[in-house]
């Protein structure tokens, strides 16, 4: 009982993560159909941009909560700008074509971040500073949880709050559902659709920003190519739920998260063994598909003709 | 000329053609003509994304179905023809011994090459089947799932090496992938201009409406995925035989993002497009590589370390200059009876 617990509080840690990521690619997807493939790198040039920022402000000598604020808004605020470049350079040029060209040119987008990291930091992991004291709770009677796990737990609940007044108590927020109902009618009614396009992948890529310091701090390695297979399961998160719903990311990034832990700590007693990982998120993914079409918290929309 | 003379004839010329590029890279040269092992490896892997491409654009392009999971039934077509192989191999190769160690080994290949293309049709009914009632996004991550599953499956399967590697003997050669190269082309040519492949078209472009002329959409999706993941095995097949040596990292969801990458840069719906397109994505990186070295104060700059950089730029320069790829659907014969038309000398009728 005590390891399922133990199992659970890591699977959920993991989820966490997968949920923060998982929004930003939802809300590009609700407003603009578009997979945005790049997303799982904007998570690790967050991590890269903690780092550096770590690094050059001296936070890495003397962990203190003050350097842990300034170095995750400051990742959220340097992914933020870069995820707006991004849209407006790459994006936005090809957003009136097919989506197989939009879809081609995320790929493209993702391909080129990874390489220019790889070229200007090389592909040897890093170690990201502890900017935390890291301290062992035992709760539940012999499972654990850490500082940087209560970390995770907690600003990962505090953003989606966050994200959620955003959504649907500003003004901002009313646009951003206006524009994914309807792209052109929100336009006519007046809504500049550039900027809640604009604003929305700032959004995102803040949040996947600080889901790479996050992790960051519970598994310090950091890597050019580590956004690839996380960005693919937070991808597969938000489908999971429902693309394009916010709650139903949440949903499926903790699902994935706990379903991962749990194939490796209890999957060789029904056959499953921990090699399979990788493999949950895509099953799951396809179960849930192939008898609900559109996520869980999805709602299906009949075909016109 | 009657046509099937002159297809004879085409055919012909295109073997013989291969055979002589065969012989120039083999150690001693075609008669003293020699092509060195670097542009060898090169004209391989064109004519194995060739075929890649090729059928991945029968249900993506003229199917208008998204699957983005073509690297998986590549990896089922190698795997299971390279299990063959590696087990029965030996013993074939004796009993075809009668045909000397050329034959025995393209008869083994031949032997290997149905075995993959059956083992990844199946392959890809099993995935089909279910996921194809999905549309649109939803099918190609249901694909690329499949496709990441299929390849976790196969490292952790010990029998084929597992996360080490797989050693395979290496049956195949530059003639035989180009031969396979030149059928894909003229099957998925054949399909497309068929009523079949009106069928095809009629889905990409509507499939309500298709469905609403009596056309059985599934089945022709299901058809169409099918044949494409034969054809996918089938370069699994040739891949494993020539390279040698598997691994599953060869068959990662970004080798089905170069696939889709090869189609797209070409023209989505273009046989010519697909072709060109395996060629542009194969080349384009080792070309980079011959990129200079720029002397900075005392650092030396090396472009050729930016070539995948610089190879995604393009990618996103081309589709933003032009999202419909190279070719758009236009084909090669239609862009040169245009251009000879438009000289004034019109063609013969088409």
């Amino acid at each position: 009982m005590d390891t399922f617990v133990q199992q659970l509080i890591n699977g959920l840690t993991i989820g966490s993560i997968y949920a923060l990521i998982a929004l930003g690619y939802t809300m590009v997807y609700g407003i603009l159909r578009l997979i945005n493939f790049a997303h799982g790198d904007i998570y690790m040039v967050g991590a890269y941009a903690g780092y550096l920022l770590a690094i050059y402000l001296g936070f890495d000598a003397n962990p203190s909560i003050f350097g842990f604020i300034v170095v995750l808004l400051g990742a959220m605020l340097v992914a933020a700008l870069i995820g707006m470049a991004i849209e407006r350079f790459a994006y936005r040029p090809v957003r009136k074509f097919s989506r197989m060209t939009t879809l081609i040119t995320a790929i493209g987008m993702s391909l080129f971040i990874e390489y220019l990291f790889v070229f200007i930091f090389s592909g040897t992991p890093r170690s990201f500073p502890q900017l935390l004291q890291n301290d062992n709770y035992t709760i539940f009677g012999n499972a654990t949880i850490s500082t940087s796990q209560i970390l995770i737990f907690a600003v990962s609940i505090l953003l989606m709050v966050a994200l959620q007044y955003i959504i649907f108590r500003t003004k901002i927020g009313k646009a951003m559902r206006a524009v994914s109902f309807n792209l052109n009618s929100a336009k006519l009614m007046g809504v500049n659709t550039d900027f809640v396009i604009a604003f929305t992948f700032a959004l995102g890529s803040a949040l996947a920003a600080a889901g790479g310091v996050l992790t960051a701090q519970y598994n310090p390695k950091i890597e050019p190519l580590m956004g690839i297979i996380t960005g693919l399961k937070a991808f597969v998160a938000a489908v999971l739920g429902g693309i394009g719903n916010i709650p139903g990311a949440v949903l499926g990034g903790l699902l994935i998260g706990a379903a991962e832990t749990l194939v490796v700590g209890y999957g060789s007693y029904i056959g499953i063994p921990s090699t399979y990982r990788d493999a949950v998120a895509f099953a799951i993914l396809i179960l849930v598909l192939l008898i609900r079409p559109a996520g869980l918290l999805g709602t299906n929309v009949q075909e016109k003709v | 000329m009657s046509s099937w003379l002159k297809s004879l004839i085409i055919g012909i010329v295109v073997i013989a053609l291969l055979y002589v590029l065969n012989g120039m890279m083999s150690k001693g040269g075609f008669f003293g003509a020699g092509i060195d092992d670097y542009t060898a490896r090169l004209l391989v892997f064109i004519a194995i994304n060739i075929i890649l491409a090729t059928s991945l654009n029968l249900i993506n392009g003229f199917t208008g179905q998204f699957s983005i999971g073509h690297a998986g039934f590549m990896a089922v077509g190698a795997y299971s023809s390279a299990y063959f192989t590696v087990n029965y191999g030996k013993q074939l190769e004796s009993a075809f011994s009668f045909l000397g160690e050329t034959g025995a080994s393209s008869i083994i290949l031949i032997i290997a090459i149905v075995i993959g293309a059956i083992v990844a049709a199946i392959a890809g009914a099993i995935v089909g089947i279910p996921s194809l009632r999905l549309k649109g996004d939803y099918l190609a991550i249901v694909t690329l799932g499949f496709a990441e599953i299929i390849r976790i499956v196969i490292l952790n399967i010990d029998a084929v090496g597992g996360a080490t590697g797989y050693q395979v003997p290496g049956y195949a050669n530059f003639l035989w992938i180009g031969i396979f190269a030149v059928i894909t082309i003229v099957v998925v040519h054949n399909i497309v201009k068929s009523d079949a492949g009106r069928a095809l078209v009629s889905i990409r472009e509507d499939e309500l409406a298709a469905e609403a002329m009596g056309v059985n959409t599934t089945r022709y999706k299901v058809t169409s995925f099918v044949i494409s993941s034969a054809f996918a095995g089938i370069a699994g097949v040739l891949f494993a035989h020539y390279n040698k040596f598997l691994s599953t990292n060869d068959f990662q969801f970004i080798k089905s993002f170069e696939i889709i990458i090869m189609i797209v840069l070409g023209g989505m719906g273009s046989m010519t497009g697909a072709v060109v397109g395996a060629i542009v994505v194969t080349l384009l990186p080792e070309l980079l590589r011959q990129l200079p070295a720029i002397q900075v104060g005392a650092s030396t700059f090396q472009f050729s370390d930016l070539r995948l950089v610089i190879f995604a730029l393009i990618l996103i320069f081309t589709m933003i200059l032009r999202p419909q790829g190279i070719f758009g659907t236009a084909e090669i014969g239609n862009i040169y009876r245009r251009f000879r038309n438009k000289l004034g000398k019109p063609g013969g009728l088409e």
